[in-house]
């Protein structure tokens, strides 16, 4: 049966995740409908959608076939690649390591690249922007839809998980429609450092179910987890800045 | 076709951009694959194991990263 304690940690690791990746694919759109028009950004959008529910209907019976021990080792072993991967990115970036993402700055540099790539071939415009827009959607959502399907498939919890990922497209395609321009206030760093600790928890959590390990408190085992991961992520940001950060 | 490889790329990138880091956690995996088979455990010390490898990879792709900058 479904409880709190699993469907909750599943919620928030698909709506965080998913704001992450919708507010990327929501800057490029924007970029493609501010230097093209609406027509060629939602056409694109529309047909990356369309290539995405394609995606997630030929994935469903696939994963049905799949006994759930050999399904939880392999999204186990697939989350911890892609967890540890943002959680790494995270502490470096937190660390000032490497740089932050900034929206601004990536819509700023696609309308460039694509007011470039439309006078260069006037006569193709459309086309190629309504390209960029599809690659987008098609790129950020074969994200989202991952992580649905990893952090969902284990244990019967796609819906609750789908319902995380449908609550943040929602929120993006709100705000971004009222501010009409990149969402750049929003702690992209602080949400992948979430998401890379939920995502490597289950990762965890799974990884051991498939192996065959009882955890103890079953499901509530993912809180625990990730509540290890979520310190030890902090306590690597200062392992990780270099002195002259320090010294600031 | 491009469009195509480039997706395919992309997602490939999704769980590999640091191939020591991805290298490393299969290795922690396939050690606790190999206990499970032979010592035949498949008790919390698994899970344990499993843990503190993840952890261990983590704290190691930090540190190397941070020094590479």
């Amino acid at each position: 049966m479904m409880t709190w304690a699993t469907a909750a940690p599943a919620i928030s690791a698909t709506f965080l995740a998913s704001l992450v990746e919708v507010v990327e694919a929501f800057t490029i759109v924007l970029a493609v409908g501010t230097v093209q028009g609406w027509r060629p950004a939602l056409t694109g959008t529309a047909a990356g959608l369309g290539v995405l529910g394609l995606l997630v209907l030929a994935l469903g019976p696939v994963l049905n076939q799949v006994p759930i021990q050999s399904l939880q080792l392999v999204i186990g072993i697939l989350l911890l690649l892609f967890g540890l991967r943002w959680l790494r990115k995270a502490i470096l970036r937190a660390a000032g390591v490497i740089a932050l993402h900034d929206e601004e700055l990536a819509f700023a540099k696609e309308t460039a690249s694509l007011t470039d790539a439309v006078q260069r071939d006037a006569t193709r415009r459309n086309w190629i922007a309504g390209l960029v827009a599809f690659k987008a959607v098609v790129l950020e959502g074969a994200e989202v839809v991952f992580i649905v399907i990893a952090v969902g498939a284990g244990r019967g919890l796609l819906w609750p998980a789908a319902l995380g990922a449908l609550a943040a497209c929602l929120l993006v395609l709100v705000l971004g429609f009222a501010v009409h321009k990149p969402l750049s206030r929003v702690p992209e760093n602080t949400l992948k450092f979430g998401v890379g600790v939920m995502l490597s928890a289950f990762g965890v959590f799974w990884t051991g179910e498939g192996l065959g390990v009882a955890w103890p408190g079953h499901d509530a085992a993912i809180l625990v987890l990730a509540a290890i991961f979520l310190a030890a992520g902090l306590a690597l940001i200062p392992v990780a800045r270099r002195p002259e950060e320090v010294a600031r | 076709m491009t469009v195509l490889r480039l997706i395919f790329n992309e997602f490939v990138g999704l769980f590999v951009d640091d191939e020591q880091l991805a290298l490393s956690i299969l290795a922690v995996v396939a050690g606790c694959w190999l206990v499970v088979r032979y010592a035949h455990d498949t008790s919390i010390i698994v899970g344990v194991l499993l843990l503190l490898g993840c952890l261990g990879v983590l704290m190691a792709s930090v540190v190397q990263g941070a020094r590479k900058g």
